[in-house]
Parts: structure tokens; sequence; C-alpha cells
């Protein structure tokens, strides 16, 4: 753990039941800084940052925020670490039973920092930031378009000013325009709140545009953590393989006959 | 050996369902005493469960008032005993019938709701987003449901034993011939306070099995569409097999002499 260490996973071990899914991970991401963690469907990416939100629980090791180990921390430890972060799902997991301003200031609302027509003004300025007008405020987030949900809850993560911003494959299912424009907003928005991004994906492209470094998950460890100017050339056939989504190399897919 | 196995697999899986049950209830139980408490949650889980579900209640309880009546008429003017039509008719609505029957009847219409909402939530992350969103999950999708049930059911079943009377007061007046003064005095005569009471009793008691159930097996959901739609199915079952079960408990509590 260096000295601006902004989250920290020493040793971490994690199972679902018989399946091993983190075995033993060490990862340091800096304050400030933006991490793209690459890896193979179900090789435990999600987890990885679900064990700082404390959404799963490691089974052994220490997953370090601001220099506090979280695992096993008191409710109210959690809730104030939980404060600081911001998550932008897979598939947005929008409140649907609310409408879309509702979401976006939704933890604004229960934290209290700001209730009624100030929550709806900031939850209408910060869809601006994502590009969306205040014409969808009061729609309902099943009549918005993908990447339409995908904006808003990003506005969502974003509301808090959070100091951490998880990105749970921001890009899945959206077409290659839209994706490029939530992978410059995600830019933006962490370079403008100075917030320190954790971003999962598969899609290479968006790691090229977010990511300041790059690590990659196999098999329950990180075999490979370096600049994103690296990854072209990373030394590593296994990080080679998927940067190029080659079908032959070291890492053999499963597929029944 | 094998049958042994078997058995105690069986008990083993039992037992084990009962105590996540168990822990289930008692967080749910002790955090509807601790602050914060979402009162718009609270409010629309009272109106989803008192307002939306009278229509149900309401029908069912009335035809069950009206054969009760018809049926017990035919049965005892074997033995000449018509007169206690009214008697029969009040005594079983407020002990057992409008009780049992509101609770069925809300496990189907509630129940199974609850089941599918919670459950949906999880699949969809949503639950993981609450977390996130300094809310805590059981404080704002458990604690609501489980409050409404069990104000709102002993409500239902309160008016449900009026419309049940009122159901054989009907038939017994406008299809048998009874004197309509003489039927109402009979019945009032008859009833006693515990007889409603020990009704109002059980109608809070399943009114916390069928919010519990629905929240439990939707809360614990997983596997998308296919693991909803077993949640949904499961809450309603489970509700039901309790309900009767819980019902005898409690007329044993009460009336064994």
């Amino acid at each position: 753990m260096t000295k601006s260490s902004k989250i920290t996973w020493r040793d971490v071990h994690l199972a679902f039941g018989p399946k091993q899914v983190l075995k033993g991970i060490n990862l340091n991401v800096e304050k400030g800084e933006s991490l793209v963690v690459i890896g193979g469907s179900g090789s435990g990416k999600s987890v990885l940052i679900k064990s700082v939100l404390g959404i799963t629980k490691p089974d052994t090791g220490q997953v370090i925020v601001d220099d506090q180990d979280i695992v096993g921390c008191s409710a109210r430890d959690r809730e104030a670490v939980n404060a600081k972060i911001g998550m932008l799902f897979q598939g947005g997991a929008l409140f649907d039973s609310i409408s879309v301003w509702e979401n976006v200031a939704f933890g604004l609302i229960q934290t209290g920092a700001a209730r009624g027509s100030i929550a709806r003004s900031r939850a209408i300025d910060v869809l601006g930031r994502v590009g969306l007008d205040k014409t969808v405020a009061d729609l309902s987030p099943s009549e918005l378009s993908g990447g339409m949900q995908k904006r808003v809850a990003l506005a969502r993560a974003i509301v808090n000013e959070p100091e951490i911003i998880f990105f749970d494959e921001p890009t899945t299912g959206l077409d290659p325009i839209m994706s490029d424009v939530i992978n410059q907003l995600i830019v933006s928005c962490v370079r403008d709140l100075g917030a320190t991004a954790v971003t999962i994906t598969h899609d290479m492209a968006s790691a090229r545009t977010i990511a300041d470094k790059v690590a990659m998950l196999y098999e329950g460890q990180i075999i490979w953590h370096a600049p994103v100017a690296q990854l072209d050339f990373p030394g590593n056939e296994f990080v080679e393989q998927f940067v190029h989504g080659r079908g032959e190399g070291p890492i053999q897919m499963t597929v029944r006959q | 050996m094998k049958l042994l196995s078997g058995i105690g697999s069986v008990v083993l899986t039992f037992l084990a369902a009962t105590g996540r049950v168990a822990v289930f209830a008692g967080s749910g139980l002790s955090h509807c005493f601790r602050p914060p408490f979402h009162g718009k949650q609270i409010i629309r889980q009272l109106i989803e469960v008192g307002f939306y579900c009278l229509p149900v209640v309401a029908l069912t309880t009335l035809f069950s008032g009206m054969v009760l009546a018809l049926q017990s008429y035919t049965g005892f003017a074997r033995f000449s005993a018509e007169s206690a039509v009214a008697n029969v008719v009040v005594l079983s609505m407020t002990r057992e019938l409008a009780p049992v029957l509101a609770g069925l009847m809300v496990a189907g219409r509630i129940g199974a709701s609850m089941a599918a909402e919670i459950g949906t939530m999880r699949v969809t992350e949503q639950i993981d987003a609450l977390s996130t969103l300094s809310t805590h999950p059981m404080k704002y999708l458990v604690v609501p449901r489980i409050l409404a049930g069990l104000t709102m059911l002993p409500i239902l079943v309160l008016i449900g034993d009026i419309i049940g009377v009122f159901g054989g007061y009907l038939v017994g007046v406008y299809r048998l011939g009874f004197n309509a003064v003489g039927y109402i005095e009979q019945s009032w005569s008859f009833v006693e306070t515990l007889d409603v009471v020990s009704g109002l009793v059980k109608a809070g008691v399943f009114g916390f099995i069928v919010t519990l159930m629905g929240c439990y097996h939707g809360y614990m959901s997983r596997g998308g569409a296919q693991g909803v739609g077993i949640a949904t199915t499961n809450a309603v079952v489970s509700s039901a097999i309790l309900i009767l079960v819980a019902n005898y408990v409690i007329t044993e509590s009460f009336f064994s002499k």
C-alpha cells in the first residue's frame, strides 16, 4: 500500500460454496486513479468491487479504503464508507417504481442531504451533466432507452459527488456510438470530481478510453497490472490473448460438445 | 443407508430453511423498532394491502357467509335446528372463515406480488443499489410490508366479519324467510368479544406470515425470471400452509379446554 492509496485488496479470498472466486487478490488503486479490471465472464470482477461495497464479504484478507480495513466493520462504518462511493451497475439497477429524477436524487433524499424541490433541481442539474434534459425527469425508467438508462444510472452514481466510483460493465448492451458517449461521460465525470474510479469491462475500446491503469483478473488472481499504454504489448500471453480476442492461446474456454 | 441419508438430508435442509426464515423474521422485526422509518413506503404498503385487497376479501367473505347460511340451514333442517343458522354464521365467520379466507386471499393477492417485486429487484441488482445509496434494504423493503400486513389484515378481517354476517343475513332473510330483526338480534346476542378478538389475533399473525413469506422468498430469489417465478410460487404456497398451521395453533390456545 503506497502513501496515496485509496483502495487496497490484500490477499483477499472469497468462495461461494465450493467455488473459489477470489484466490488471494492483491491490488492497489491510488487516489484519483482510474483502474480498469478486465477478465473473462465469471472471473470474479464484479465480486471484487462488491467486496468494497459490503455486498459480498471476503472469507479472508483485507479490503482497505482510506487506510481503514472495512471487512467486518460496524454498520455505522460501513455506511460511512458507502457514502463515499458511487456505483454504476451493469444493468443500471434503476428503481422502476419511482421517476427518473427520484432515482437520481435517491441518495440525497435518503441521507437528508437534500429534499423536495432542492433534491429535484440537483437531480435535473446532474441529468444535464450526463446529457439528458429535464423532460426526462418525470418519466419512469422503463420509458427510457438502454443508453438513456445508463446515463441516468451514471447521474445517480455521481450526484453525491463521491470520492470513489465503480462502473460495472458500463457499455454492455450499447451500440458503439453510445458506448463511446458513455465512456467520454465517465472520463469527464471522474476528472471533474477528482474521483478514484474502478471500472469492470470486457470492452477494450472502453478500457483504452477510461483507464490510467489496467489489471487482469484470471482464475481468481490478478495476473497483470500495468499502465494502459502497455495494453497492446503487455508481455503476458494471457492478456495478449484477451485483448486481441483470440480463440487460440493459454486461456481455454470450456465448451461442452 | 441411502434412505437414512436421504431423510437426513431432507431434515437438514428443512432445519436450515427454518433457521434462515427465523433470522430474516428477527431482523425484519428488529428493524421495525429502529429508525429511520420510510414513511412514504409504509403508506404505500398500507394502501396496497388495506385498500387493494378490500374488494377480494369483501367478495370472498360475502359469498362464504351466504353459502354458510344456506348449507347450515339445509343441514340443520334434518334435526329441526334451523333457528341456529344465525349463530353458526356469526361464530364461523368471526372465529374462522373471515381470518382464514382473508389470509389466503391476501397471500394470493399481495404475498405473490411482494415476492415478485422484491425478487425482480434482487435479480436486477436494485437491492444492491439500495445499500450503495445509504438505504438499508430491510428497512426500505421489508419493514413497510410487515407493518402493513400486521395492521391492515385485522382491519380487513373486521370488515370481512361484518360483510360475511351480512351475507348470511341476506340469504337468511330473503331466501330462507327468517325475520330480519330476529336474525340480527340473534347474531348480536350470540357473538362474544373473544370470538372477534381471536379472529383479529389470527388476522395479525396471518398478515405477518403473508408479508414475511412474500419478502423472504423475494429477497432470497436467484437466477433471473425463473428464480422470481419460483419465489412467487413458494411465497404463496408457504404462506397458505403456515396460515393453516398457525390457525390450528391459535385456535387451540384460545378455545381448548
